[in-house]
């Protein structure tokens, strides 16, 4: 066993880190300010990854990729996490579903992606249809060849700059001794489809800059070539490709998390009252020491879930406890920062309220913490027959 | 041409240096290290000269412990085609001092005979901006230091030089030492393929008594402490209030 990064890997690690402070960090506070990121910046921060080779780095090389196995590239995700993610959404990492892309598909969607020309968002949440994802109203019926779409999708990040989504549909309903179960069907949508509109979604309390949109599909007509996948599959193709990326959300969460506590180690070291640094009160140290632990351990859970699918080992339960775990740690380890820093932490002057307000998100997207332990709780309880 | 590029591993410009508690020197267990900057600028100097079509090969050499293996890498994956360490010490808080990492780096070159070395102009830990010189001595090669801007001329460099009060432009007959400084240029990132393309890059590991060079200390720490600490200042309202603050400071007659 080798807890320690290869050369390769600290050099990528290295690189990332490199890049985040000195390409993400000096436009943050703007960002924050505007809830906006700028054109020209976005298409900079694209140019600068791209000519890294980093651009869709999770893609593998045979497509154009930078071909990262999933520890590496959690290591990428860990470092682009301690920066804006409306900033970092441009060092692009396309949705590694769309190797699902089949003949001319590759062309159209894949390929472009990988280079940075063409930009995805991924839609299945609905107003009515949340983590119940099989819930959804947004239908696509037969018509001619084609299929017609009606419904809406909401909460959907990155739409804003998407070029095309990945849209998951009912296309129709199968009974079973449970009741009815819809069937899932995946789809490419161009923007600029006739009958499909992307429009401003909420005002959102957690990472400014990086919006959630509303799409409306309003008899929105799809040939059968913008079907990702098989007709009616779209459960396998979810299964076989998402739950990879609820690992980059843990390894954001642990490398948000450093940058907050060395934020908050430095002002222990550094504040003083009562005439001490306020470090030197074990109510601050045993915080600051809790705060390490639960880092570290977030660490290793990711990176050992990564691992996993490295070796191409069943890890949908370590993921999702390595999703639970990073991502409750990370609100704890920001609300405990914000605590060090005393009345000034609230303050929008510093950067800490805005770690403790991103925080918030990363327990309800890809997958609420109460989804996550379900699916933990069936992979124990199933073997058992319960 | 060949161009030689030495870089030191240093504690990392980030890092919070910390004395160990006996003075004997700067803590550097558990301390992200990385390439001295200086040397770094000297990596893409070389790297550029190459993609100008005026260099056909840049090779690193690092001087000092088995890790540095690590800013070879470095090197390697931001373009350099192949690296020799030489392990001179297993401790990392022992410093080779430049005269036996110039005498090193003198048989490194008697081998490899590279048409330019391009070094830092200092290493950022014990800023000692002595390496090239000796190098330059102990080659009797032509020395440019604090080079700003480097242009290559037939068989000379045209350097610019950052020097008190201005820029001085001097030629250089090759095969030269030039030391970088700081506004040379600006260090590119390892690119992810050019970082999985360094694993395969040739690393020779070799040994000071391969080439018969003796790095025993010839200089003696006799301590090492924190710079004072600076007292907090004062924010005048205005001119008058400075004037008379300076006056009571004595700094103002
Ligand atoms: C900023 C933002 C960006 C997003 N981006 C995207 C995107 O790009 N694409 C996309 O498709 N979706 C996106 N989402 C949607 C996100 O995945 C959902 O918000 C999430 O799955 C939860 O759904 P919901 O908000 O409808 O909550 P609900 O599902 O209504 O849940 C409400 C509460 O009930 C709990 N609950 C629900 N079911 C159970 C159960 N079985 N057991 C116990 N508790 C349960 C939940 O944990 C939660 O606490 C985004 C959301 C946000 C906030």
């Amino acid at each position: 066993m080798n807890f320690g990064l290869n050369d390769e890997q600290s050099m990528i690690v290295d690189t990332v880190r490199t890049f985040v402070e000195r390409e993400i960090y000096p436009h943050e506070d703007a960002v924050e300010r505007t809830g906006h990121v700028p054109e020209d910046l976005a298409q900079d921060i694209k140019q600068k990854t791209r000519d890294l080779g980093f651009y869709a780095c999770n893609f593998p090389e045979e497509v154009g990729g930078g071909g990262l196995g999933h520890v590496d590239f959690a290591l990428v995700e860990r470092e682009l996490g301690r920066a804006s993610m409306a900033l970092t959404h441009f060092f692009g990492r396309p949705q590694n579903i769309l190797m699902a892309c089949e003949g001319e598909q590759r062309d159209r969607y894949l390929l472009p992606a990988v280079r940075g020309e063409r930009m995805d968002a991924l839609a299945m949440t609905e107003p009515g249809a949340g983590s119940d994802v099989r819930g959804m109203s947004c239908s696509a019926q037969r018509d001619g060849g084609d299929w017609v779409v009606k419904g809406a999708k909401h909460f959907i990040s990155g739409a804003d700059h998407a070029d095309f989504v990945i849209v998951f549909v009912a296309t129709g309903e199968d009974q079973t001794p449970r009741g009815p179960k819809k069937r899932i069907t995946t789809f490419l949508v161009d923007r600029g489809t006739p009958g499909f509109t992307i429009r401003e979604g909420y005002a959102s309390v957690s990472h400014r800059g990086y919006k959630n949109m509303i799409l409306d599909f309003d008899n929105c007509r799809l040939p059968d070539a913008q079907v990702l996948g098989e007709v009616d599959q779209g459960f396998a193709v979810m299964n076989e490709w998402l739950y990879a990326t609820r690992i980059t959300v843990a390894a954001m969460a642990v490398g948000r998390a450093r940058r907050v506590f060395d934020m908050g180690l430095a002002y222990a070291a550094e504040r003083e009252q009562f005439g001490q640094p306020i470090g030197k009160f074990q109510g601050v140290s045993f915080q600051l020491a809790d705060m390490v632990t639960e880092i570290d351990a977030a660490d290793w859970l990711t990176l050992a879930s990564a691992w996993r699918l490295d070796q191409g080992l069943p890890a949908n339960r370590e993921i999702a406890s390595a999703k639970l775990y990073a991502t409750e740690m990370l609100a704890r380890v920001t609300d405990a920062t914000l605590q060090i820093y005393g009345g000034m932490g609230l303050m929008n002057d510093l950067p800490i309220a805005r770690f403790w307000r991103d925080a918030r998100v990363e327990r309800i997207w890809d997958g609420t913490s109460e989804i996550q332990r379900h699916i933990i709780g069936r992979e124990l309880l199933r073997p058992l027959g319960a | 041409m060949k161009v030689l590029v030495p870089v030191k591993r240093v504690i990392d410009y980030n890092v919070k240096v910390r004395v160990k508690a006996d003075g004997s020197g700067v803590d550097l267990a558990n301390v992200k290290m990385s390439m001295n900057p200086f040397d770094e600028i000297a990596v893409e100097q070389a790297i550029r000269m190459k993609e100008a079509g005026q260099a056909d090969e840049v090779v690193a050499v690092s001087i000092g412990v088995k890790q540095s293996q690590e800013t070879l890498r470095t090197a390697l994956a931001m373009g350099a085609d192949r690296a020799i360490l030489i392990v001179a010490t297993d401790d990392v808080h022992n410093d080779i001092e430049p005269l036996a990492v110039a005498k090193l780096l003198k048989a490194v070159c008697d081998e490899e005979q590279p048409g330019v070395v391009l070094c830092g102009k200092q290493a950022i830990d014990n800023d000692m901006n002595a390496t090239g010189q000796m190098l330059a001595a102990l080659t009797g090669w032509a020395q440019a230091t604090f080079a700003s801007d480097i242009q290559l001329d037939g068989d000379s460099a045209v350097v610019t030089r950052e020097v008190d009060g201005g820029l001085q432009t001097i030629k250089v007959k090759m095969p030269a030492i030039i030391s970088v400084d700081l506004r040379l240029n600006e260090p590119r990132y390892a690119s992810l393929p050019n970082i999985m393309k360094a694993k395969k890059k040739p690393l020779d590991e070799k040994t000071p008594e391969e080439y018969g060079v003796d790095v025993s200390p010839r200089l003696q720490i006799v301590s090492t402490g924190e710079p004072d600490q600076r007292k907090a200042g004062v924010i005048v309202g205005s001119v008058d209030e400075l004037v008379a603050k300076l006056k009571e400071a004595g700094a103002l007659a």
